[in-house]
């Protein structure tokens, strides 16, 4: 147990770079932008207010145990993990510390943001191994529903695109 | 506590759950793995946004009501959706042209009921809005890439897409309960959408060369889905999605 004396808002935040989204683990919730605020009152106990990607995420469950036992794990008694709808989550969140850790997985980043984000056919996202810009759509819906799956028509790799929102 | 709220967020969300889980059939058995895929996220996204509705409804009526009170613990009777989703998949064809009727209202609908004078619905609609784009979009190419393909493929479409049209009127026909919520702007009044609908029907329908349903103008409609009065075909998709939680209540993992 790593008990800290005292919680501010700052340190909760910090802490919450330790919680990863369970679907791309390179991911802190912090980098997917889904943390809206942090609010500690009495020293040990915290309300983490967050906001969904998407309407049906099986991951927004997983999350929000796992910002529970890390808080827990850091000295909370209490830890309210509330889910708002409003504004709705957006790409745009996303930091650019966490697209570049996308890129490094293999998965494309938004190359939009969603105020002016072209139909995906003209829209151009480059691979995120060659960084060929000769690539393909596939389908709209890949292995999860914020990503689009792609192929590379230079290095010949599928790929998966997460998509503007 | 407002029964006719309560009675619209049902329909609501009924909406969503009976065609996500239509949607949800064709898990494992999409014609290829993306249109598989894609069916299967877009059934997620429907089922998400009725455990939004659902978890307001259980929030304003308390007690012990939680969101699956609902889906999983009301008869056929209590169910409110439009007659629309529950009808069968039937071939691709028809799953795709079921769901492009259903995507274009859902788009129009939300975008309007994202003005709702009532926060919470409002914000489930601006978030939904989000999320229907893309399965208007994934259903409106299928009509198009299946009514501009083979024969055998315009013939197919050609037929659902005059198959379900007698089932399309009814999400433009307010019930009672919507009528008495227009008033307070809580609602949209539905009947006012028609027309952006058909105009993205009409186009999809110019794209995919095919034809109109023949019975467009001064059509019958069906309908009674709002009030409780479904087809046979809802009972056989209750129990099946009620079968766990009625034989082992509370059942979790």
């Amino acid at each position: 147990m790593n008990k800290l004396s005292i919680h501010t808002k700052e340190s909760v935040w910090a802490l919450l770079e330790n919680v990863s989204d369970p679907e791309v683990p390179v991911l802190s919730i912090h980098d997917l932008g889904v943390v809206r605020d942090v609010i500690v009152s009495n020293d040990d106990e915290v309300e983490v207010i967050i906001t969904p990607t998407y309407s049906g995420c099986p991951a927004m469950h997983a999350i929000a145990s796992n910002i529970k036992f890390e808080l827990i794990a850091h000295g909370f008694k209490q830890v309210t993990v509330k889910e708002i709808l409003s504004p709705a989550w957006t790409t745009d969140w996303i930091t650019e510390a966490g697209k570049q850790k996308l890129k490094e997985y293999g998965i494309a980043p938004p190359q939009y943001s969603t105020a002016n984000n072209p139909h995906e056919k003209d829209a151009v996202v480059p691979c995120p191994r060659c960084n060929s810009i000769e690539t393909t759509l596939i389908s709209q819906f890949g292995s999860t529903a914020c990503k689009a799956l792609y192929k590379c028509d230079t290095c010949l790799e599928p790929f998966d695109y997460f998509k503007c929102h | 506590m407002n029964p006719d709220l309560i009675s619209y967020l049902l329909q609501l969300a009924d909406n969503s759950l009976i065609h996500g889980h239509r949607l949800s059939e064709w898990c494992g058995h999409g014609p290829v793995l993306e249109v598989d895929m894609a069916l299967s996220n877009i059934a997620l996204d429907n089922i998400g946004a009725a455990r939004s509705f659902y978890q307001y409804i259980a929030e304003i009526e308390g007690g012990d009501k939680t969101e699956d009170s609902y889906p999983y613990f009301r008869d056929v009777t209590e169910f409110k959706n439009i007659l629309l989703v529950e009808l069968p998949n039937g071939d691709f064809g028809d799953t795709i042209a079921r769901s492009f009727y259903f995507d274009a209202f859902q788009q129009v609908f939300y975008k309007s009921l994202s003005q709702s004078s009532d926060e919470r619905i409002a914000a489930i609609a601006q978030k939904s809005l989000k999320e229907v784009m893309y399965h208007l979009r994934f259903s409106r190419e299928w009509v198009i890439r299946l009514g501009d393909g083979t024969d055998e493929s315009k013939n197919r479409i050609q037929k659902s897409i005059h198959k379900y049209w007698e089932y399309t009127g009814e999400m433009f026909l307010p019930s009672e309960v919507e009528k008495n919520l227009t008033a307070s702007n809580s609602a949209v009044d539905v009947s006012l959408l028609k027309d952006e609908w058909m105009q993205i029907v009409t186009e999809t329908i110019e794209d995919a060369r095919i034809s109109f349903p023949l019975s467009a103008e001064n059509a019958w409609f069906q309908q009674g889905g709002k009030n409780g009065m479904h087809t046979e075909y809802l009972g056989f998709v209750l129990a099946e999605l009620q079968y766990m939680q009625k034989t082992y209540p509370g059942a979790e993992w």
